[in-house]
């Protein structure tokens, strides 16, 4: 549904420097300068917020792969010791018929993260490269993944709660494996890496035609479309 | 320097908007890129500090009694959430005890007091000292306290947990569902609304 697009002015052509912590609008602020309401530094766009980006990306790259491979959970029983990565967690209560709670833990420790990750590297490199390639869907997919971040962190709670309860010693152990350390990394790592990408960058196309010079009254386009 | 009043500047693409008035409850989208701008607070400023009151006590019970208590042969064994944090980081788990703390209970107990602190004062219309640094704390907060998370996790743990042993669901259980709700009722609250309330309460005084 990619109709004409509407010519939109921006704060940055403009000269127009918003405080992104109280939200006022400033003209004639140069960039570093502090906000007049609140005394917050304003910028046009994150600071370094390309690098930024990357650099939390790799990170959590790399240490997704001992998220899911090292053992997140390790329980002692009379039966013997066993050890579970997050996947044969899931695969734990697929088989065990639990079939909503393997849906749900699938979802928000493996799909999630691997999803975070695709995504922001696909829109990082797009807006890095001043891409106009499906800006609304990009603008989307990036309001989707700040909402979603945060739900990653459902097996850290799951195995900090069952390591502190379950502390029957000889009968039935459960401790924390260095998986879950691993893990709890990548979650925070992503969710940083989703804080510091800008999402104005997704709009600013290199070489766009420059927008035709109009009075201030009529280009400041009305909100209109309420909810 | 001058401040344009009237303009909103959408965070999502950098588009300058028109403020318009909203009516209680109505929420405005940038029209380029569907992020959203302003909404219209209703009647949350009345509500908000009864609610944060009402927030601390729960979170005091949430976190004083224990949230699950398992028997297994004729022994038994509870955990609080502290309990939880304390067990991880004995076992050489620092780091992820550290992440349970702080968005468990420490970001979500700063987010309260913070509130209670700014809100009480400004009743009275008066701006309490560190108005500024505390509502830009606010902000930075929002996104890392997880007690919503937690309590699904509680679920997720008790769910497990029923096929080996006996487990009951303590007080603290209870205490968390209804704080989640309250939660997101407080949580909710936009800091940024902070700044239009200081500013009418200057106004005012100024008159």
């Amino acid at each position: 549904m990619n109709d004409q697009p509407t010519p939109v002015e921006t704060a940055a052509a403009r000269g127009l420097l918003s405080c992104h912590h109280c939200g006022s609008v400033w003209e004639g602020a140069s960039e570093g300068e502090r906000c007049g309401r609140c005394a917050t530094r304003l910028h046009s766009r994150k600071a370094d917020s390309f690098n930024r980006t990357w650099a939390y990306l790799i990170a959590a790259a790399i240490l997704y792969l001992p998220a899911n491979m090292l053992p997140v959970m390790i329980t002692k029983s009379l039966f013997g010791t066993q050890q579970d990565t997050i996947l044969s967690g899931v695969i734990y209560f697929w088989v065990s018929g639990a079939y909503g709670l393997a849906a749900l833990i699938f979802v928000a420790s493996f799909l999630v993260p691997l999803f975070k990750l695709t995504a922001l590297t696909l829109l990082n490199y797009l807006s890095q490269r001043g891409s106009d390639w499906r800006q609304l869907e990009r603008a989307r997919l990036y309001r989707v993944l700040e909402a979603i971040g945060r739900w990653s962190m459902l097996d850290v709670f799951v195995v900090a709660l069952l390591a502190g309860l379950v502390r029957i010693q000889g009968f039935a152990e459960i401790t924390a494996g260095f998986g879950i350390a691993a893990f709890g990394a990548v979650v925070v790592l992503t969710m940083l890496a989703s804080q510091s990408f800008d999402p104005r960058s997704t709009w600013d196309v290199r070489n766009a035609p420059a927008p035709e010079a109009r009075t201030a009254d009529d280009d400041m386009k009305s909100s209109g479309e309420t909810a | 320097m001058k401040e344009i009043p009237d303009a909103i500047v959408c965070e999502g693409c950098d588009a300058i908007c028109r403020r318009v008035a909203l009516r209680p409850r109505e929420v405005s989208r940038c029209p380029r890129c569907g992020t959203e701008l302003e909404r219209h607070p209703g009647d949350q400023h009345a509500r908000i500090l009864p609610l944060t009151v009402a927030s601390l006590i729960l979170f005091t019970i949430a976190n004083l009694f224990p949230i699950v208590e398992m028997e297994l042969q004729g022994l038994s064994s509870e955990t609080t959430l502290a309990g939880a944090v304390v067990a991880l980081a004995s076992e050489g788990m620092s780091p992820v005890a550290l992440l349970v703390l702080a968005t468990t209970i420490l970001f979500p107990l700063l987010q309260l007091c913070i509130l209670a602190y700014l809100l009480v004062p400004m009743a009275y219309e008066r701006r309490p000292a560190g108005f500024s640094v505390l509502v830009k704390l606010l902000l930075s907060l929002r996104p890392w306290g997880m007690v919503e998370v937690f309590l699904l996790g509680v679920l997720v743990a008790f769910i497990k947990l029923s096929s080996m042993a006996h487990v009951i669901a303590g007080p603290a259980l209870w205490a968390f569902g209804i704080l989640t709700v309250l939660l997101t009722a407080v949580i909710s609250f936009d800091p940024r609304a902070f700044w239009e309330m200081a500013f009418e309460a200057r106004a005012g005084q100024d008159e």
